[in-house]
């Protein structure tokens, strides 16, 4: 085997070299640096290292692989885990991501750039986040945006940080139980230190949504989920107008690609109510459905947009156009008084990385699809789930759990345990959606349902007769 | 450059990436629907393949560039940790899928704990922190909750030397400490008489980096471990520059309690224009039980996320996910492709590349910020008697720099050296790349001398000349408009 021949020549002439995978140092050069140095070996580089604080190797590493013996390693788990049928949503969303977006944001020169920090060697990414900037802010009807945060959750944390620095007169932040579970957990891990009182607000068992409080107690903002957790469609105007009205803020929590169809977030609560403002002041959520994989939940991005007076309050990077020495338009990172790496202790947030190359992938994605694009995503979102949610509630034991408007996730509740009919689809290849039962105890045999646009009407039928025939087991008429 | 939005011409679409039809939304009330359009561009898929791959070509990056940005480990990302962890069995699955259906996954984040946990010396890691920055806010949420469970609440205060990243005071601001900053001494230790005049009964800990921000091994190191340990206090590993002693020194011996490992540097994850990055948090054996969730547990084969059942002290979730799981298969991709052996010639061979560039640069005519020191995986060079002599910054020598073809170094941080340069080569660069660099610094330090106006304007060749800062934030023009004036270039 000739690759065998080349391997072993190169270990025997050349003396005691080795190879060293991205290290190109020759010895020969090895040896020039360390003359030009003034040092004998390359041991004596850490001299002023307390010599007890130094290790031997490390046994229990595993030894080198080459790219060959890594790709068949991955690719074996990588077909280990297979190709299923998803009907699961919950947060994190099955699209179509054309094919464009990932080969271009994955070029070396947006993959392996640092943040933008040098400008005028910078401005492909720059340009790149105030286009995104301009989309997000467009998309969710508000003034501004930043250049993202780490993800959903963590965003909406930020967003409640922000809105209780904004309001300065309470500590107080009402989250309706229709947020996702793992988001309010998130919330209660970031906030934790920082004296903010999150209150849970129920929601109405007979339509899945959040009545508006009877509370009147000062607080600093009520966050509005929409579609919420059960992708039931909130009284957003009428939630807007009563925090408003309250002095609170408004955080909207929201899917940015039910945005090309639902009411945006600028444009909540614009009832004539004696003088309050409407719309939302924040709005935030995961910004994973525009190009983002699901990669197992991650690297996905927290968006996170607001109105102009706000801007100062906001975390993380942003991106703003100005001038250069010719007068010639350039783009910069701007407002940085408000970031760690200025402010230090004082800073908005300790944020330094966000999602940069994830944000550049939904620019992309945003930009092929344009308006329509995303109106019709998520209008065969709603078409599929709407009719996955008819045909598996014509079968017996299977009802809708909430009266009301949905949006592109369902609720139907099941005759019996819901981790046992999830079992049971997974032997024909379906993951068939989120079992409410564990975070929701109260509503019974609950399951979360999503067909996106990528469900095909075969892919609606196989769920709906895998289902039938599950539970026609042991089902008494 | 024009903007995308400039693209746009009404009606044009790129209909073979979309749905064939717009479905109903007749069930859908009217006061909830959209009736307005939303800016987004309406372009053809060329169009915006174009426009997006022309931009690219207004970036410096790795790829096109030696990069030497001190603290931020530019080292190359090697192509196959992108192409490996973006297998469609990898990308397609969905967070909440069953871990029977994701053991492929879980194992290889299952055995980069146990490689984070042997390089580090601590007891255990959590992957879930998206970043350095998370990671940070872990670990001093995780001092925070182990004093809390032992009933000492009146531990206030974290300690941070003046040379620290931006983001060790902020983070300990955000777990509601008060940050009390000790100064450095002249060979850029920590002044020990400081840190002993502040420690005391309100310690909650103090943060450090090792090698500091100021490119020098804190000799010091077990002393200042000792001080803070005796008067109650933990100490947390700023992992930025592990990179410096990787596979050579273990932060767990060197007895701190807690570290994030920013893989976005160390282990060649790729910056992306600014993220994703990835902080997992190692701790030491008294703070496993305070881990952020979710953490991979289970056996080969049965590999499953770890949730507040099975760790009810955990501080909690940090996001809604488990971290940004794509950066974390590049990082086993990259730790997997060195091996062990690989991964301790990584700090040998920075040292080098950082020694030898000190060296050059020395012998040259530049100051060294530390000229009795060893340089770590990074180097100071202050450029204060250039200043004076020709007025010319190290913000001018830095653009500058573009205009020959290299990435800028680090500027004015840490903020106590005067007009420094934080330079930092990683080993994947070649003698050759290195000696091209030092004769830019050198004809550039020339130019300062005898056209000092080239300097001070620089830079010439890029796609912008030089940026209105002032402008930029005086007026905040952060979103376009149609209507707007256009780009002009």
């Amino acid at each position: 085997m000739p690759w065998l021949t080349a391997h072993w020549l190169k270990q025997t002439t050349t003396e005691k070299f080795v190879e060293m995978p991205f290290i190109p140092h020759t010895p020969a050069e090895v040896a020039a640096m360390l003359e030009i140095i003034g040092a004998p070996d390359l041991d004596a580089l850490f001299d002023e290292i307390p010599a007890d604080l130094i290790g031997l190797p490390d046994a229990a590493l595993p030894v080198a692989l080459n790219e060959m013996e890594i790709t068949r390693l991955m690719h074996d788990r990588a077909v280990q885990d297979g190709r299923w049928l998803n009907f699961i949503g919950a947060g994190g969303y099955e699209h179509h991501i054309p094919a464009a977006v990932w080969q271009i944001v994955t070029r070396g020169e947006y993959y392996s750039a640092y943040t933008p920090y040098q400008a005028e060697a910078s401005q492909g990414s720059l340009q790149l986040i105030y286009e995104y900037q301009t989309m997000m802010a467009s998309l969710t009807g508000l003034d501004v945006s930043n250049a993202s945060m780490y993800d959903g959750a963590s965003a909406l944390a930020e967003a409640v940080l922000m809105a209780v620095r904004a309001h300065k007169l309470s500590t107080r932040v009402l989250i309706p139980k229709t947020v996702s579970p793992i988001y309010r957990a998130t919330v209660k891990t970031i906030v934790a230190y920082q004296g903010i009182e999150v209150v849970e607000l129920p929601y109405d068992p007979v339509t899945g949504t959040t009545p508006v409080p009877q509370n009147e107690d000062v607080f600093a903002a009520l966050v509005i989920p929409q579609p919420n957790f059960f992708g039931q469609l909130e009284d957003v105007d009428g939630l807007t107008d009563w925090a408003h009205a309250r002095g609170a803020k408004v955080i909207a929590l929201v899917n940015p690609m039910t945005l090309g169809v639902l009411k945006p977030p600028g444009q909540w609560g614009m009832r004539d109510v004696s003088g309050v403002q409407g719309g939302a002041d924040i709005a935030t959520g995961e910004g994973q459905p525009l190009g983002a994989p699901l990669s197992s939940g991650g690297p996905w991005y927290g968006f996170l947009t607001c109105r102009t007076v706000l801007v100062r309050q906001m975390p993380g990077r942003l991106v703003g156009r100005t001038r250069d020495a010719d007068g010639h338009a350039g783009y910069t990172l701007t407002l940085q008084a408000r970031e760690q790496h200025i402010r230090r202790a004082k800073a908005t947030s300790n944020i330094c990385s966000n999602q940069g190359l994830v944000i550049a992938a939904s620019t992309v994605f945003m930009s092929l699809l344009g308006p329509e694009g995303l109106r019709r995503v998520a209008s065969a979102c709603h078409a599929n789930t709407r009719a996955l949610t008819t045909a598996l509630t014509a079968l017996p034991g299977v009802r809708r759990l909430f009266s009301g408007n949905s949006f592109h996730e369902s609720v139907v509740q099941l005759d019996r345990p819901v981790a046992q009919v999830l079992q049971g689809l997974m032997q024909a290849g379906i993951l068939g959606g989120y079992d409410l039962s564990q975070d929701y105890p109260e509503l019974g045999h609950a399951l979360l349902l999503c067909a996106t646009e990528t469900k095909t009407v075969a892919d609606l039928t196989r769920y709906t007769e895998q289902l039938a025939g599950i539970l026609s087991v042991g089902q008494t008429a | 450059m024009k903007l995308i939005f400039e693209h746009s011409v009404a009606g044009r679409r790129a209909v073979a990436q979309m749905p064939r039809r717009l479905d109903s939304l007749d069930d859908l009330p009217e006061h909830l629907l959209r009736r307005d359009e939303p800016l987004l561009p309406q372009a053809s898929e060329l169009d915006v393949v174009r426009h997006y791959t022309q931009l690219s070509q207004r970036n410096f990056s790795i790829d096109t560039h030696f990069y030497p940005l001190g603290s931020c480990t530019m080292k190359y990302n090697p192509r196959a940790c992108n192409s490996l962890a973006m297998l469609p069995g990898f990308l397609d699955r969905h967070p909440f899928a069953p871990a029977v259906t994701g053991q492929g996954y879980l194992t290889s984040l299952y055995e980069l704990q146990q490689i984070l946990i042997e390089v580090t010396g601590m007891a255990a890691v959590s992957l879930a922190p998206m970043a350095g920055a998370q990671g940070e806010f872990a670990g001093v949420a995780m001092i925070r909750a182990w004093h809390d469970s032992r009933g000492d609440t009146a531990r206030t205060e974290i300690i941070v030397p003046d040379a620290a990243h931006g983001t060790n005071p902020a983070t300990a601001a955000m777990c509601g400490y008060t940050v009390r900053e000790i100064p450095t001494d002249a060979q850029g230790n920590v002044d020990l008489d400081a840190l002993k005049k502040v420690v005391g009964p309100q310690t909650a800990g103090l943060m450090l980096t090792n090698p500091s921000t100021l490119g020098v091994f804190e000799q010091q190191i077990q002393a200042i471990a000792s001080i803070v340990h005796h008067a109650g206090g933990l100490l947390y590993y700023d992992g930025a520059n592990l990179n410096a002693i990787l596979g050579w020194v273990k932060p767990g011996d060197m007895g701190f309690d807690v570290i994030h490992i920013n893989l976005h540097k160390t282990f060649a994850t790729p910056h992306g224009g600014g993220g994703p990055g990835s902080g997992p948090v190692a701790v030491s054996e008294r703070l496993v039980p305070f881990l952020p969730l979710p953490r991979v547990g289970g056996e080969s084969g049965h590999y499953r996320m770890l949730d507040e059942r099975d760790c009810p002290r955990s501080i909690g979730r940090l996001s809604g996910n488990h971290g940004n799981g794509g950066v974390l298969l590049r990082a086993y991709i990259y730790a997997r492709m060195l091996g062990g052996e690989g991964l301790r010639r990584v700090a040998r061979y920075a040292t080098l590349n950082a020694n030898y560039l000190m060296a050059r640069l020395q012998q040259t005519g530049f100051d060294l910020a530390f000229p009795k020191r060893r340089a770590s995986h990074e180097f100071i060079i202050t450029l204060k008697r250039l200043k004076d002599q020709t007025g010319i910054s190290a913000m001018d020598f830095a653009k500058r720099l573009l205009d020959y073809g290299f990435h800028a170094p680090t500027t004015y941080f840490p903020m106590l050296v005067p007009e420094c340069l934080l330079i930092e080569p990683t080993e994947t660069e070649s003698k050759a790349t290195l000696d091209a660099f030092v004769d830019a610094m050198i004809a550039i330090a020339q130019e300062a001398q005898a056209q000092p106006e080239l300097v001070k304007t620089a830079p010439h060749t890029l796609p912008v000349r030089r940026l209105d800062d002032v402008r930029a934030a005086r007026e905040p023009d952060l979103v376009w408009s149609v209507g707007r004036e256009c780009a002009v270039r």
